[in-house]
């Protein structure tokens, strides 16, 4: 397709090929949409199947009864509080490590990856090594009646920890690419640092910045093993969407377990959707790819 | 100040690097050094000892075993799948090409109970398996399974780029001086799609090592048979043995820590083995 076949200088008669012959490209073609058959279509399908096996009404009640309900408004909640928070810290970071130029830049820009190469219990587990009741914090937290671990604000914690590189990543590659011309003009037309960024800045990294926040939700909204560590998985109180899927299936109750779950494939789905929109919009894809760059 | 860094017209540098600095401290570096620290309180052979009982040991074989394998499957059809999504054209391309991205997207418990359900000895695949004597599901397999469907993005989405980028006169060259097919794309075109290749080998084998959700469900979780490290430091926080869930997570951190750096090696070598080659 991208290897045109140009006219080549024949001096013998034996001209060589640069494309496969048709029978090559279709088993080429057919082998890798087996496998993606196999480790991504069913898997996503049999979701989705499993949740509807036994009809609507089982589908319906599993998620609006009160632990299910619940456990949806733990999970926005967390979300809600976690992609703010990620998205002004994604944007000062990328806006120090973009424009300007300090020592120290690349380790900072490691360090903010961080999070992608830690195992999702080991993020969790940090926590409770310092607000657990054997924590650093605890006896504090205990003697003032506060409760961090195995309640919701560890939980928050945790989603923050997981969540903390991806706005971040994607504003400090497009960020640095944008050079810093453009805000350089507008100091010397006298703009201060907030007008040069809502009105200078902001537009031209929207596509990105919703692009990071895009994932970072995603991501929020699915984590399990952090979550998992530091929830106490207490049902109708500290039980995330991911967290109820597990004590469900652990229950054998597979319905139920893949009702809650085809939500979470839905928020997957919409979110590579909107994925897909703003790749389109920007004509490139940029590169997120848990733990890269 | 003065040398730390370069002058600048534009505002806010103290205040978005001091809040950057504040706030990866407080979420990230803090927490992170809170395991070191109370390792610490091990002695040394205390540590060892903890680190290097043989359920560990064996927690360790699988882990590393089944990522090694799950990350070598992923970097022959993720280069499958690169090859095809960036030469050919086929129906349902674009739809494909977005849905490669399901494991990142989707929850790993929901990879997790889905793939139990498939390879289990009554679904969809295991059905078909269970007569051959094969099982999956509950065995060390159902682990390398999991790890392959949370991996299979990774080498997929490096090579695609250098692919895409991959000059056609290169190839139409190596066609004029004779080359066949293969040769060709042994000599000239997977030379220049190695080093990608090995990042997302390396990724998709970072991202297994530390991989909880997607494969509890389906391992089955067998002490010394199909126990991943990650679930023996849930097991061991579960038993109120923080000492050796922190130690195990400290064995953990620094494994992470080394695959991030050789991964940034590898990224370097494949960014100026492409711009070299521009």
């Amino acid at each position: 397709m991208t290897a045109i076949a140009l006219p080549l200088p024949v001096t013998s008669g034996r001209v060589r090929p640069v494309e496969e012959s048709a029978w090559m490209r279709r088993s080429l073609i057919g082998l890798a949409l087996a496998f993606l058959t196999l480790f991504l279509f069913v898997p996503l399908i049999s979701v989705f199947y499993e949740a509807l096996r036994k009809g609507w009404d089982v589908y319906i009640a599993a998620i609006t009864e009160p632990d299910a309900v619940s456990a949806i408004q733990l999970t926005l909640t967390a979300a809600a509080i976690a992609v703010p928070l990620n998205l002004v810290f994604g944007v000062a970071a990328a806006w120090a490590v973009a424009k300007f130029e300090f020592r120290g830049k690349n380790l900072l820009v490691t360090l903010i990856d961080l999070p992608f190469s830690v195992s999702p219990v080991v993020s969790g587990l940090i926590y409770v090594l310092i607000f657990g009741l054997q924590g650093w914090l605890g006896p504090w937290l205990a003697e003032h009646d506060i409760k961090i671990i195995f309640a919701v604000p560890g939980i928050v914690l945790a989603t923050l920890f997981v969540t903390v590189p991806f706005i971040a990543r994607e504003l400090i590659p497009l960020m640095q690419s944008q050079g810093a011309e453009e805000e350089e003009a507008a100091v010397v037309l006298g703009a201060n640092g907030w007008q040069i960024f809502f009105r200078v800045t902001l537009p031209n990294i929207k596509w990105g910045l919703l692009y990071g926040v895009i994932l970072c939700n995603a991501r929020a909204m699915g984590e399990f093993g952090a979550v998992s560590v530091v929830s106490g998985h207490i049902r109708g109180s500290t039980n995330t969407l991911p967290l109820h899927v597990e004590i469900l299936y652990n229950e054998y109750n597979f319905a139920a377990a893949f009702a809650v779950a085809s939500l979470l494939a839905l928020l997957a789905l919409i979110t590579l959707a909107l994925k897909t929109i703003v790749e389109s919009k920007t004509g490139e894809k940029p590169v997120t790819t848990g733990i890269q760059e | 100040m003065g040398t730390f860094r370069q002058h600048s017209v534009l505002p806010g540098f103290n205040l978005a690097l001091g809040f950057t600095l504040l706030y990866l401290s407080l979420i990230v570096l803090i927490p992170i050094s809170a395991a070191f620290v109370r390792t610490a309180e091990l002695t040394l052979p205390e540590f060892w000892e903890v680190v290097t009982t043989p359920r560990v040991l064996a927690s360790y074989r699988l882990t590393f075993g089944a990522s090694f394998a799950a990350a070598l499957l992923n970097a022959v059809f993720g280069l499958l799948v690169a090859w095809v999504l960036v030469r050919y054209s086929f129906p349902g391309k674009k739809l494909i090409d977005a849905l490669v991205d399901l494991p990142f997207a989707l929850p790993t418990a929901v990879a997790g109970i889905a793939l139990t359900a498939l390879y289990a000895g009554n679904g969809w695949i295991g059905q078909y398996l269970e007569p051959l004597g094969i099982k999956v599901a509950f065995t060390p397999t159902g682990v390398f399974v999991a790890l392959t469907f949370i991996g299979l993005p990774f080498v997929v989405r490096t090579v695609q780029p250098v692919l895409e980028d991959l000059e056609p006169e290169l190839e139409e060259a190596a066609a004029t001086l004779g080359a066949n097919r293969l040769q060709t794309f042994l000599r000239v075109i997977f030379p220049a799609i190695f080093p990608a290749l090995v990042t997302g080998f390396a990724l998709a084998f970072a991202r297994a090592i530390g991989e909880y959700g997607s494969v509890i469900f389906i391992a089955g979780n067998m002490p010394m048979i199909s126990e991943i490290t990650p679930l023996l430091i849930i097991t061991k926080l579960e038993q109120y043995d923080y000492a050796g869930a922190t130690a195990l997570a400290v064995v953990m951190l620094v494994i992470s820590f080394v695959l991030l750096l050789i991964i940034n090696l590898l990224q370097w070598w494949s960014r100026s083995r492409n711009s070299s080659s521009v």
